[in-house]
């Protein structure tokens, strides 16, 4: 009886015989699963207890990676001789209702692998960081519960062989950003970002789910695998049910990834832990909009009024947003913003058709974005720190009160640094190719659909102020003259290696992330590994709709593309250069004593006014609509005076109508008797 | 079998006399012998009848006899109870079921 050796001999056999993409896939979703039932179990039972919980929360999700990693080696190996090999792990029926049959099942493909490989990856660094972070907080194991749920729902997100199982993991995010922005919801504040998040999800949502309604009854199915090679023959290309389609998802797209006209959540949702804003709102689930849309690319590809939209929406917000960030003062507000507005970029370098482009700088962007973040982690922690050691209560996230941190945090200012320049696109960092690459395709796409250049025009201005608001924040951050105060900054101090190791690693990333998909012209010099190459089989079809219906992305060549790499560099250097400048000449004083800014500079820093528009033009008239129609009259009016007390007063009537025949007259009842007995007897004997 | 007739004609007298003094009436005693009135015209059926259809009809005539004598012990108690209360038998003033 050697059974372990049996079991172990097992799982070789099986690993050879190519199904342990089941095992895999069960240990990458259910190891994240039980690190949150177990730091649940410890939030509630002992919430003292953290040494274990920093043990449970990181390692599941490093051991989640490390399977990951293997996955990915064993899959490569062969999709390297047959790419169209999509693995499909069906754990148990679910929802076999008449004709609808969608099975609890995962697909391993080469999307979802990218994507696998993001949120475990810098999933365990956010993690790592956290543990430093979030140490001295009471909740400290429920932080991690959530985290780790999080992350569970993410990829069940990523890996779903079907729209309703991706839309567990998408409704499950969505559950555990709320949870997590509010995750400090003694404060009104914090709890009232969380339920605007979930609320404007929920407007998102819907669409989502119109459209897996509308999928079901064209297809009646809601496989992936069938939705999508069935979708040619199926739809007409251009035609109003795709297009009607594709643009519901787009909308739970919008509501997911934070784009016009949803997008006001997301700078609200900085009221969470930091770690939560890289990890959440900045790297992982706000990017599931930009993973549905690639994911669907046939579905888009038969659409092309629908990619004009995203595009053009995706163009729009980054534009928008990247205006808004010009002037804000809080730095996670800035990377906020910063981050709704590459989310346009992506969903700008999806419009277009361009799949490949849209994925490259969703991943590129989770390495410099969580950089960013954690480094304003690090920042506020340290300002944090130093405001509780001097007993002064001014606010920690605010960039006036900063300044010239770098002498007293150098890492953390050399790796902000780096992911400011990744971000900004100045070559060779991982930024500048990404980005670089989705203003060549809109330009492309500009040949033959001309609003295209309008949205390259956009992307490009959006560049230029995307340095410029970074320069700004490093500046005023990192340089000039200190203005935490004498007192405070004598306490300012780096972080402690748990979080800027985290740091360093996504700092290496974030400069060396460009090489996932090199371009063309610098293929020359460096090993041609592309993205593009790795996600053809997911692409492919798409791609091959866009060329029959003449809307196939293109990048320019020649004399065009170097004029767009030679713009791409003056924009994001010059705009650096003005950041820099502009922020390090004026006269900052600290947020206590600044007064308030004038003008266009105000309409900004009030974000133009959009939540006060949404305030007065939405929400206020749903409100009193709610009040007067919803509440005084159907509730109280309809369901509580005609159904609750209606009734009562009908079956008051009916016995009022009874008690009068209860006369107390004996000889009435005899009376009423004998007229009942003779009835009975006449209809007997006369029937 | 020639008095069939006759005893059915008295039975049905008895019956309509007990049940008009059972309508007219108001002396709740009155009332109580209206109704062994209709029991007995029942029992003189039963047992006219009962040389027709066998003896069947003379049982149930001890059957009726039995419940009207639980009967009589039952009603007379409530109506004696009656009595003490309100110092009347008149059915005319006792109406507390009144709805």
């Amino acid at each position: 009886m050697h059974l372990p050796f049996e079991l172990g001999g097992l799982a070789q056999g099986q690993a050879a015989s190519g199904a342990p993409v089941e095992g895999a896939v069960v240990a990458i979703i259910g190891l994240p699963l039980a690190g949150f039932l177990l730091n649940g179990a410890l939030a509630i039972l002992r919430p003292r207890a953290k040494a274990i919980v920093s043990v449970i929360g990181p390692a599941v999700l490093l051991a989640s990676f490390a399977v990951s990693v293997m996955l990915f080696r064993e899959m490569a190996a062969l999709w390297h001789t047959s790419p169209n090999v999509t693995p499909v792990v069906t754990l148990w029926p679910w929802l076999p209702v008449g004709a609808l049959n969608v099975p609890f099942a995962f697909q391993v493909d080469q999307l979802s692998m990218v994507m696998l490989l993001v949120v475990t990856g810098v999933g365990s660094l956010i993690h790592l960081f956290s543990v430093g972070y979030m140490r001295a907080d009471e909740g400290y194991a429920r932080y991690f519960a959530y985290l780790n749920l999080f992350v569970m729902f993410m990829l069940v997100l990523v890996l779903g062989a079907s729209f309703p199982m991706m839309f567990i993991g998408w409704e499950g995010v969505g559950l555990c950003s709320y949870l997590l922005i509010g995750f400090w919801f003694t404060e009104q504040a914090n709890a009232d970002a969380g339920k605007k998040a979930f609320v404007m999800n929920r407007i998102g949502d819907f669409g989502f789910l119109v459209a897996m309604m509308l999928i079901w009854r064209a297809f009646g199915s809601l496989n992936f695998i069938d939705v999508f090679s069935r979708a040619p023959a199926v739809l007409p290309a251009g035609g109003a049910l795709v297009t009607a389609i594709t643009l519901f998802l787009f909308l739970g797209c919008t509501g997911k990834s934070a784009q016009i006209p949803l997008y006001t959540w997301l700078p609200d949702a900085m009221a969470g832990p930091t770690p939560v804003s890289a990890l959440i709102h900045a790297a992982t689930m706000v990017t599931a909009g930009v993973y549905l849309i690639a994911r669907a690319n046939v579905l888009f590809a038969l659409a092309p009024v629908s990619q004009l939209v995203v595009a053009g929406i995706g163009a729009l917000t980054a534009l928008f947003a990247a205006t808004i960030a010009l002037r804000q003062y809080d730095i996670k507000k800035v990377l906020a913003y910063s981050t709704v507005s590459q989310l346009g970029y992506m969903f700008l370098g999806v419009g277009t058709g361009a799949i490949s482009t849209g994925m490259f700088h969703l991943v590129t962007h989770a390495f410099f974005k969580a950089l960013l973040f954690l480094g304003s982690g690090s920042v506020i922690h340290a300002m944090h720190h130093a405001y509780e050691a001097s007993h002064r209560h001014e606010d920690a996230q605010d960039m006036r009160n900063m300044g010239g941190l770098a002498q007293y945090m150098p890492w953390t200012t050399g790796l902000m640094v780096v992911a400011t320049l990744a971000i900004a696109g100045v070559p060779p960092l991982s930024g500048f190719f990404s980005k670089d690459e989705i203003l060549a395709v809109a330009f492309g796409r500009g040949g033959t659909e001309p609003l295209f250049r309008l949205y390259w025009a956009m992307a490009t201005v959006a560049a230029l102020l995307t340095a410029y608001y970074m320069a700004r924040l490093i500046a005023m951050t990192f340089f000039g003259e200190n203005r935490t105060g004498t007192e405070s900054a004598r306490h300012l101090h780096e972080a402690p290696w748990i979080m800027t190791g985290p740091l360093l690693v996504l700092g290496i990333l974030s400069i060396v992330g460009g090489a996932l998909n090199v371009p063309a012209f610098a293929q020359d010099f460096l090993t041609p590994a592309r993205l593009e190459f790795w996600l053809q089989p997911v692409t492919a079809a798409g791609a091959d709709i866009a060329t029959r219906l003449g809307t196939a992305a293109h990048t320019p060549e020649g004399t065009t593309e170097t004029a767009l790499l030679l713009l791409a560099i003056v924009i994001a250097v010059g705009g650096l250069v003005l950041g820099w400048a502009t922020t390090l000449r004026a006269r900052i004083l600290p947020a206590r004593d600044s007064s308030p800014d004038r003008g266009f500079w105000k309409v900004l820093y009030r974000k133009y006014y959009v939540d006060e528009l949404y305030d007065r033009y939405v929400v206020q008239p749903l409100v009193r609509f709610s009040r007067t129609v919803l509440w005084r009259t159907v509730d109280q009016g309809v369901i509580d005076g005609g159904l609750v007390n209606g009734s009562a007063r009908l079956s008051r009537a009916v016995g009022w109508i009874g008690s009068r025949l209860q006369t107390g007259q004996v000889g009435l009842y005899v009376v009423l008797f004998l007229v009942g007995a003779l009835y009975i007897l006449g209809t007997v004997a006369w029937p | 079998m020639a008095l069939i007739g006759p005893s059915l004609a008295v039975s049905a007298i008895l019956f309509v006399i007990g049940v008009f003094g059972v309508l007219l009436r108001r002396n709740a005693i009155v009332l109580f012998m209206c109704v062994e009135l209709m029991l007995n015209a029942v029992n003189l059926t039963f047992v006219a009848l009962s040389t027709v259809y066998g003896l069947a009809g003379q049982v149930f005539v001890f059957f009726v006899m039995t419940v009207a004598a639980a009967e009589a012990a039952v009603g007379l108690a409530i109506i004696i109870a009656i009595f003490r209360h309100h110092k009347s038998v008149d059915l005319q003033n006792i109406n507390l079921l009144r709805g």
